[in-house]
């Protein structure tokens, strides 16, 4: 036979072999990567670049070192336990001049009023103010008889934290802590502290979706898989219907319905069951529905692939051994759709936490997700910085999800479909 | 072969007057009269869509009967929910639960009847013994092979002593070693643990190796349901001659009849005597069956006695191994085979002209197919 000369082949020949074996799949391998390449590009583009600029912007802090470079060089050996010195005020009013002479200060008013509130009037009434480039030895007076801020330490830790390049500001700002005089990370007053509970609402909005999303889904996902497949079809055209409309006019569907003179409330009171409108919309309640009705799909069509793999034998045979309905629904089929369930469940609650537009219309104030914030702060106050740092911290969050999932995925890999 | 002797036990299972429609015009069961009795190994054998599947579905309770009773133990069944029927099932594909492990496959049904751990652990571990896989209940069904599937799927039926084992064609989807190798465990199992079978299948060979009586199925009626060396050796019909084991089929018209036996003229010229099994007198049409193995070619000139001497053409010769076959032009018949003596395969030439004999008793006279 051919094998005995094939497996008995000296390690004189077999290098060559290999290196063979190497030239005849590389060939493939270029052909496979010419293909997905136009794709690989488009992602670089669209998808790997947008986020990487993202997570840089979320640290870049190099404003301020922009418009005030001769300071920033000043206070890179001052201690920050006293006043700077001289040099560092001098410093400080030949920057305002050349900002005021460029029209610049107000990029360096804007971030330093991140951080401190009231500092755009101290820089801009300074840089009004001041004529001339003071008299040596005379900078500290000036500056300190135009605005008293810069008699006090917090006006310049603040320069000296937003010196750059890089900052923590803003992801401790997306976490509601900041730093204090002496650079020590404490919480945020309690004014500014609100993304915490934007992101636990954001959670919990997510994860009541989800729940919603399954409960409902599983007995659909059920049926789809057992139906006869001429009724299968057209359930599943039910199910992918919502799918082919429009986020936004099923959302605007749900106002209609739900709103104080919606068909709801005149349905309900027309039936004599209640006497004033329920509140429907723009609270919790609207914002659920609403999200719950445009995933539902995401969470069916999952379950139901998982649900298609699993043969009928299965409940036969648990019955056969004398496992009741329930027991073998519980014992047999319920573990072999969970697959289905995490990958709808991870599917659902992950696109639940970028979800804006419904929130935006159905919910109440109280009801806005983190992504409200992270559009608010792009397009609103152009505040990049702490956009970028939400969203930076969202990808984390969701990440480590994603994460988790896989964990807890691994361990019970199961084959799903029968053997043979 | 010797359990069919023996004094017929009272019935197991009984069927009466079963009837099944799935659409509400075509019956895939007409009419099901079938005693199955305590310790035997019954096997349904029938082509596909002659019934034999749905009558097993409907005696393990996954499907209804349209019409009729059957009877455990002389309790009627019809309305009681497959769980609580106390009936084993090995299915086709083994239907092992994938996301188990052996062990925990097996205890299944121990589990649910709350058998007490310790007592279920033992007697897991006795079916992991007997199926010789006493190293292997950690695994997951995805990691066996075909036949150890097989015997998984089998220990699972067993282990919760069910009065009563079904089996849905088993060893289809193994290769034909592995296949004949577990018929030969399976028929062990069911002699040393003296259980009831009822065993499905289509393959022919199989059914007459495990069986102590077969029911042959065809059209959604029992032809006919016997021990398996009467099934081939008096075949009530050319259903089940045809079905069982090989089959060399003549057409022609009866002249006529004296008592047990009948004079035949063949459709293709020619006249022979045969047994009388299923016809209704002179002049009705017949198909008459002979077995390969009772047909005697002889030389053309050479001399022989007895009724049944036939002119052939040899057409080909086939080498089976253990034995050869010859394929004859008879009476128009041009696939007619002829099991040839040992060593006897190479002295037929092409188209070399010959004569077969063969007994009267062995030509069997059935209805027309």
């Amino acid at each position: 036979m051919t094998t005995a000369s094939l497996t008995g082949a000296d390690p004189t020949t077999e290098v060559p072999l290999k290196r063979r074996l190497r030239r005849a799949e590389r060939t493939r391998q270029v052909k496979a990567l010419a293909l997905v390449l136009p794709l690989l590009v488009f992602l670089l583009f669209t998808f790997a670049g947008p986020i990487a600029g993202m997570l840089w912007r979320s640290v870049d802090d190099r404003e301020v070192r922009r418009v005030l470079p001769q300071t920033i060089a000043a206070l890179a050996t001052w201690n920050g336990k006293d006043l700077p010195d001289e040099k560092a005020y001098a410093a400080l009013a030949s920057d305002i001049l050349a900002a005021r002479a460029s029209g610049t200060v107000a990029i360096a008013a804007k971030r330093l009023n991140y951080a401190l509130n009231g500092f755009r009037t101290i820089l801009t009434s300074t840089a009004r103010n001041l004529k001339a480039v003071p008299e040596p030895g005379t900078a500290r007076e000036t500056l300190g008889k135009i605005n008293p801020a810069w008699r006090e330490r917090t006006t310049w830790t603040t320069i000296k934290d937003a010196s750059g390049p890089v900052t923590g500001f803003y992801l401790l700002a997306a976490l509601d802590l900041t730093r204090n005089v002496d650079g020590a990370i404490i919480a945020a007053p309690p004014d500014q502290a609100i993304y915490r509970d934007v992101f636990a609402r954001t959670f919990l909005i997510s994860i009541s979706v989800t729940v919603l999303c399954l409960i409902l889904g599983f007995p659909v996902a059920y049926l789809l898989a057992t139906l006869p497949p001429g009724r299968s079809n057209l359930l599943m055209i039910f199910v992918l219907l919502p799918f082919w409309t429009s986020l936004l006019v099923r959302t605007c569907a749900w106002i209609v319905l739900l709103q104080s003179k919606g068909v709801v409330n005149d349905s309900l009171h027309w039936l004599g069951i209640i006497d004033e409108p329920l509140r429907l919309i723009y609270n919790r309640f609207g914002v659920c529905v609403a999200m719950t009705h445009v995933l539902l799909p995401f969470m069916i069509l999952p379950l139901y692939s998982s649900m298609k793999a699993i043969s009928p034998a299965y409940m036969r045979a648990a019955a056969s051994l004398g496992a009741p309905p329930l027991t073998a629904f519980l014992r047999i089929y319920l573990p072999q759709t969970l697959p289905g369930i995490g990958a709808g469940s991870l599917l659902v609650f992950i696109l639940a936490l970028g979800y804006y537009i419904t929130p935006a219309l159905v919910g109440g104030a109280a009801d806005q997700m983190i992504s409200y914030f992270i559009a608010l702060y792009t397009t609103e106050t152009a505040n990049w910085g702490l956009a970028s740092a939400l969203g930076a911290v969202l990808l984390l969050a969701t990440l480590l999800l994603a994460l988790v999932y896989g964990k807890l995925v691994q361990g019970q890999q199961v084959t799903g479909g029968m053997k043979n | 072969m010797e359990a069919g002797m023996v004094t017929p036990a009272p019935a197991l299972v009984r069927f009466s007057g079963i009837q099944k429609t799935y659409d509400g015009e075509h019956l895939v069961v007409r009419n099901l009269d079938l005693d199955i009795r305590k310790g035997e190994f019954i096997t349904l054998l029938g082509p596909s869509g002659s019934g034999k599947t749905t009558t097993l579905m409907m005696l393990a309770g996954f499907e209804v009967p349209t019409h009729g009773e059957i009877y455990l133990s002389d309790r009627p069944i019809k309305n009681v929910p497959p769980h609580k029927r106390d009936i084993g099932m090995v299915f086709q594909n083994y239907a092992l639960f994938p996301h188990l492990t052996i062990a925990e496959n097996i205890a299944f049904p121990l589990s649910v009847r709350k058998t007490n751990k310790a007592e279920a652990q033992e007697r897991v571990n006795a079916a992991l013994r007997m199926i010789k896989m006493e190293t292997l209940g950690h695994r997951r069904p995805g990691q066996l092979s075909g036949g150890q599937q097989q015997r998984v799927a089998l220990a699972r039926a067993l282990v919760f002593n069910p009065q009563l084992v079904l089996m849905d064609e088993p060893l289809g989807a193994l290769d034909k070693r592995l296949r004949e190798q577990m018929q030969l465990e399976i028929k062990q199992l069911h002699e040393t643990m003296g259980i009831t079978v009822v065993y499905v299948t289509h393959d022919q060979s199989e059914a007459l190796t495990m069986s102590d009586r077969i029911a042959v199925f065809n059209d959604g009626i029992v032809q006919q349901i016997d021990r398996p060396d009467a099934l081939y050796e008096h075949p009530v019909n050319s259903f089940v001659a045809h079905f069982i084991g090989e089959n060399n089929v003549l057409a022609g018209t009866v002249e006529s009849v004296d008592r047990d036996y009948c004079r035949v003229a063949l459709a293709g010229g020619g006249a022979v005597t045969a047994r009388v099994v299923n016809v209704s007198g002179a002049g009705a049409l017949t198909s008459l069956s002979v077995r390969p193995e009772r047909i005697v070619i002889i030389p053309d000139g050479a001399s022989s006695d007895g009724p049944n001497r036939l002119a052939a053409k040899v057409r080909n010769t086939i080498y089976l191994g253990d034995h050869a076959l010859a394929v004859l032009d008879v009476a128009g018949n041009g696939e007619f085979m002829v099991k040839l003596q040992p060593g006897s395969h190479d002295s037929l030439g092409h188209g070399e002209s010959v004569f077969i004999t063969f007994r009267p008793e062995d030509c069997l006279a059935l209805d027309p197919v």
